[in-house]
């Protein structure tokens, strides 16, 4: 499979502040690729710079050092810019800030019409994008009337409407409500499956990247953990160390594991936990 | 509460007038208006108000709902009647005050102008009622499209005002938040003379200002990693087409305004 984004040896740093002192570098000689199709989580807590790697994968932010490729495309280049963006959509934290029309279909309508698509082109892909969120009922609604998670999944079809390949979301769930969390969620994961587009997650709940095909650890603006969740999340000190939490059922099973108790440490969540658990009585 | 407001004064239906191409209905509007203080007598302004309640009608819109936006100008309608009442000059005097005499001809044209201004209104009111904001949003900018030749930024303007109809329904809620926040800490934001309401106001609109520049940095954002440029290469997913309704409209403004230029000539010797 090939790659969509490729970061080689990426530093980056926000512009200096008024007083014209130079802020320390957000992100450190970050080297990392993303395959075509995956689902990846990037992790950190507030102030890794997870949200700084969000931004340079379509060119929001440019690297100080260092390359991002998008599909090959380099992002310091200005005429690539409208590519890569047509390649990488971004759905933000706040959805009140994203959403620009006042009716949901004109929403999501806005990115191809920006790319000057033809008006019947843009209605099929609208409803298409609709129907891949299961926001299609509300195609006419006002989006002030809607929930958090429903104005979400309107902003993810407004990006699926633009046909893009990869869609990077940066805490999407962050302001929603636990139900709104799982609508997102849910909708994420299907486009992941059935559509193939390549998901980079950022996020900071660990319920959320454990469904990732690949979880990446951000801190102090260095890749601190990268591997398959199960590989990310069986080093629970590491993650702590780091000011992460530990998927509560992984926590348990170490808890267990320390006191003696013959059980897996690689648990991910309640299900193999519950499953582990079950297994182990019965054995007794 | 903040769930339920309409932004402009929009009733929801699907009559004629509501499905009407809102290019046309703004065009139309404005002849109505235009053509309302054209006519001389009552016979042209009759006709107006005549096809005003047809338009009423088909619309679908309570009366009770035209009138209330008629309450907001009340006082201009009513001291527009009496200044004409008062002060007409000539006619025959039909009641004698001493300070003033009122004769028919003041009588003639306080009513006349009354019901001119009533009709101004309805008629304005009547194309808001069945048009919603977005499609005049639309139409105006379709409709000021020339002016591209003169190098104005039209989609860029109609940008702006799509964009102000989207946040104010987050503003406000954004300004109830603030409210209670600040009352929570004691703020009195409902006793005191005017210039201590108006300073207590303050601690209100700091916040606000300072979130709607977040806000507006955080959606420049998000509309350019949607492409958004403000060049002139965008399309539009709904075009507005013309239909045999629109052309049913105009038919009818064109009798109208014939009828009423025909009123003006040949009926003045009426009155």
């Amino acid at each position: 499979m090939g790659k969509i984004i490729e970061f080689e040896n990426v530093s980056f740093r926000y512009e200096a502040d008024e007083d014209g002192m130079l802020l320390p570098l957000a992100l450190k000689d970050i080297s990392l690729s993303v395959e075509q199709g995956s689902f990846v989580a990037v992790l950190g807590h507030n102030g890794s710079g997870k949200s700084t790697f969000a931004k340079l994968t379509n060119a929001i932010n440019i690297p100080e050092e260092g390359r991002v490729l998008v599909n090959g495309l380099d992002t310091r280049e200005e005429k690539n810019i409208d590519e890569i963006r047509r390649i990488v959509g971004m759905v933000f934290q706040n959805p009140d800030n994203q959403i620009v029309a006042t009716i949901v279909e004109d929403d999501v309508a806005f990115g191809p019409e920006n790319l000057g698509v033809e008006p019947a082109e843009i209605r099929s892909r609208v409803d298409d994008a609709l129907n891949a969120v299961g926001m299609y009922d509300f195609r006419e609604s006002e989006p002030y009337k809607l929930s958090g998670g429903q104005k979400q999944r309107v902003a993810i079809a407004g990006v699926i409407a633009m046909q893009t390949q990869c869609i990077v979301l940066d805490e999407p769930t962050a302001m929603l409500d636990p139900n709104g969390r799982k609508e997102v969620l849910s909708t994420i994961k299907r486009l992941n499956k059935e559509r193939g587009i390549t998901v980079v997650l950022v996020t900071h709940f660990m319920d959320e990247a454990v469904q990732a095909d690949r979880v990446v650890v951000i801190d102090n603006g260095r890749i601190y953990l990268d591997g398959t969740p199960r590989e990310v999340f069986s080093q629970a000190e590491k993650l702590i160390a780091a000011g992460l939490d530990v998927p509560q059922a992984t926590q348990l099973a170490k808890y267990l594991n320390s006191n003696g108790i013959d059980i897996r440490t690689d648990i991910l969540n309640e299900e193999e936990c519950i499953e582990a658990i079950f297994s182990l009585l019965r054995s007794k | 509460m903040v769930r339920d407001i309409t932004i402009g004064q929009y009733f929801p239906g699907k009559s004629l007038l509501h499905r009407m191409d809102p290019r046309v209905k703004i065009v139309l509007t404005l002849i109505f208006i235009f053509v309302i203080f054209f006519c001389k007598n009552f016979f042209a302004l009759g006709l107006m108000a005549a096809f005003l309640i047809g338009g009423i009608c088909i619309s679908g819109v309570p009366f009770k709902m035209l009138l209330k936006s008629l309450k907001a100008i009340m006082v201009i309608v009513v001291i527009t009647g009496l200044l004409n009442l008062f002060y007409a000059a000539g006619g025959n005097v039909l009641l004698d005050l001493g300070f003033a005499k009122i004769t028919d001809k003041g009588v003639y044209t306080a009513i006349f102008m009354t019901v001119r201004i009533a009709c101004l209104i309805i008629g304005s009111s009547l194309m808001t009622y069945t048009t919603t904001p977005t499609m005049l949003t639309d139409a105006i900018e379709r409709l000021l499209s020339p002016l591209k030749v003169f190098n104005i930024q039209v989609n860029t303007l109609a940008m702006m005002m799509t964009l102000a109809l989207r946040f104010i329904p987050t503003l406000i809620e954004e300004i109830d938040k603030i409210m209670n926040a600040q009352k929570a800490r004691g703020a009195d934001l409902e006793n005191g003379n005017l210039i201590q309401r108006a300073k207590a106001l303050v601690p209100i609109l700091v916040p606000l200002f300072v979130s709607s520049f977040r806000r507006a940095y955080e959606l420049a954002f998000a509309m350019e990693c949607r492409c958004y440029t403000g060049s002139n290469k965008r399309t539009r997913m709904k075009q507005m087409k013309l239909s045999w309704l629109d052309l049913l409209f105009v038919i009818g403004i064109a009798v109208l305004v014939t009828g009423v230029i025909l009123f003006n000539h040949f009926f003045t010797h009426l009155i």
